[in-house]
């Protein structure tokens, strides 16, 4: 098994994939970069807290023009988890506008994206339709 | 109070592909013409601002007055991405408001024709090295395409779907039919890129960007500058009747950027600095949306027009879609909206469309708008929105002189 490295750092890998934000211990506003104050109200110190793995997709697009190198069309949402937005693809289906809707639910998933030239396995993340 | 502050003089080039001009020529043309308008010149200019958004370092204020005028006046060189034209706009406005001069030039210019996709982020990223985590995500490859998506397509997409989401009625055709008005406007617009009508089917079966938007439900990359001055209300006393008779009052100049809530770092949030900038434009003027003549909005995709109906208070809040569909903002309805064809049609040379804007709104209360006049116009407002995000409204008034 070789060495995995997640995406991005807000994404944690083992037995239980799951997001991490970065909660504003003040006024619980939550992040998923790197901070450096609260944007919402100046606080300094934060927390890092479970997103939840399930949600609604609240907006989608299928995009059809993307960057050389991604392939398309893909479905490129917002996913509110439990009243926390988080930007992802859609996975695990047909990227048709009639296979996917607003208020659809969804579930964190996880796959290998590559394998750079120490063996290092990088693993992204979508959500995929429920049930 | 500080006084009222007027565009005395105000031009937009053709939009289009300019391949034997550069942003220089564009630029000075924009200027000149706009100054020839205004009856005055270089000289008399107390300071310039000026926009290049895809040049922005390049300082595009001193390479125009190395061109046009170089008079020693303060400029600014400004960049605030789709709303930078009328941010160069509102710091001239502003310095005049201030006493600091009479007369103002704010000048925005873009070349962006043959341009692609905007907002994919940094092309590809070196394949086959090692990962290593990096940026404020600590991501190890890019992430558009692979987490979502921010190109300007596929955000602005979400944005129109979202509002679906929240109020339900719209649908694929909807949003192809606002295209189908721009298109349909466009075609009275001899300066737009695009002067073609296009019919629904057409606009369907283009190709797809990012759903619901085809190509020509985007706005058009294309080259363009727009240029204004502007005098305060006290200089504009000393000038002559046909100068005090063609000013337009800047009844409101507002900037805004967007306040923090919950998921606005996720999709940006146009919706609520917009309404702010509304809010705060209509109570500066003393009128509201139902005074309005005509509204020129940033439609920099068919989604994003649906949007901003709402965001303006052209209609109720959730009722963008009866808006529409009651036929208000075609040219011949209660509150017509893009009569110059939009971003989607007349063009969007980034830098330039704040300016433009008014500059329609401009042409159709000094009664010289041609074949698209709106008879009768007497107010109009002039909305922008740069990513990031920053908003621009400006109302407009004729002059009672």
């Amino acid at each position: 098994m070789p060495k995995q490295v997640p995406l991005v750092d807000y994404l944690l890998l083992g037995d239980d994939p799951h997001l991490e934000a970065w909660e504003c211990e003040n006024c619980a506003a939550r992040f998923f970069d790197r901070r450096n104050a609260c944007a919402s109200c100046e606080g300094e110190t934060f927390q890092r807290i479970r997103v939840a793995n399930e949600g609604i997709v609240r907006a989608f697009t299928i995009v059809s023009l993307a960057a050389p190198g991604i392939p398309v069309p893909f479905v490129a949402a917002v996913i509110d988890c439990d009243g926390t937005s988080v930007r992802a693809n859609v996975v695990n289906i047909e990227p048709t506008p009639d296979q996917v809707s607003t208020g659809m639910k969804v579930r964190l998933t996880t796959f290998p994206i590559g394998t750079d030239d120490d063996g290092v396995e990088g693993i992204g993340f979508g959500f995929e339709p429920v049930g | 109070m500080a006084e009222d502050v007027w565009i005395l003089g105000i031009h937009m080039t053709q939009f289009g592909k300019h391949p034997d001009k550069d942003a220089v020529d564009l630029a000075s043309e924009a200027a000149r013409r706009a100054l020839s308008d205004a009856g005055v010149k270089m000289k008399d200019m107390g300071i310039l601002a000026a926009g290049n958004l895809m040049n922005a370092s390049a300082g595009i204020g001193q390479q125009l007055q190395k061109q046009i005028g170089q008079t020693g006046i303060p400029v600014y060189n400004v960049a605030n991405a789709c709303a930078t034209g009328a941010t160069a706009l509102r710091t001239a406005v502003m310095a005049v408001k201030a006493g600091e001069c009479d007369f103002g030039l704010a000048v925005g210019v873009e070349k962006l024709a043959g341009a692609g996709l905007l907002g994919a982020g940094g092309g590809s990223r070196s394949q086959g090295t090692h990962y290593e985590p990096s940026g404020r995500y600590g991501a190890i490859a890019n992430t558009d395409g692979r987490v979502g998506t921010a190109t300007m397509p596929g955000t602005f997409a979400q944005i129109g779907m979202e509002y679906g989401h929240k109020y339900g009625g719209t649908s694929f055709e909807l949003f192809a039919r606002i295209s189908e008005k721009n298109h349909a406007h466009s075609t009275l617009n001899p300066l737009a890129t695009y002067t073609k009508k296009m019919s629904l089917e057409e606009i369907m079966s283009d190709v797809m960007i990012a759903y619901p938007n085809t190509r020509p439900m985007c706005s058009a990359n294309c080259d363009g500058a727009a240029a204004a001055v502007v005098v305060g209300d006290s200089k504009l006393k000393t000038l002559s009747l046909e100068q005090r008779r063609r000013a337009v009052k800047i009844g409101a100049s507002v900037l805004t950027s967007d306040p923090w809530e919950e998921a606005c770092q996720i999709l940006p949030n146009v919706n609520t600095l917009t309404r702010n900038a509304a809010q705060q434009a209509y109570e500066m003027a003393g009128v509201g949306p139902e005074d309005l003549d005509l509204v020129e909005l940033h439609d920099c995709f068919a989604t994003a027009e649906l949007v901003h109906y709402d965001n303006l208070m052209l209609c109720e809040e959730g009722g963008a879609v009866d808006f529409f569909d009651s036929g208000a903002p075609w040219r011949d309805g209660r509150i017509p909206v893009n009569v110059s064809g939009g971003l989607e049609s007349k063009g969007h040379p980034i830098a330039a469309t704040g300016i433009a804007n008014v500059w329609e709104i401009c042409h159709h209360l000094r009664g010289e708008a041609g074949d698209r006049q709106i008879e009768g116009a007497k107010v109009g407002l002039a909305h922008v929105i740069g990513l990031g995000s920053a908003c621009g409204v400006h109302i407009l008034e004729k002059s009672a002189a």
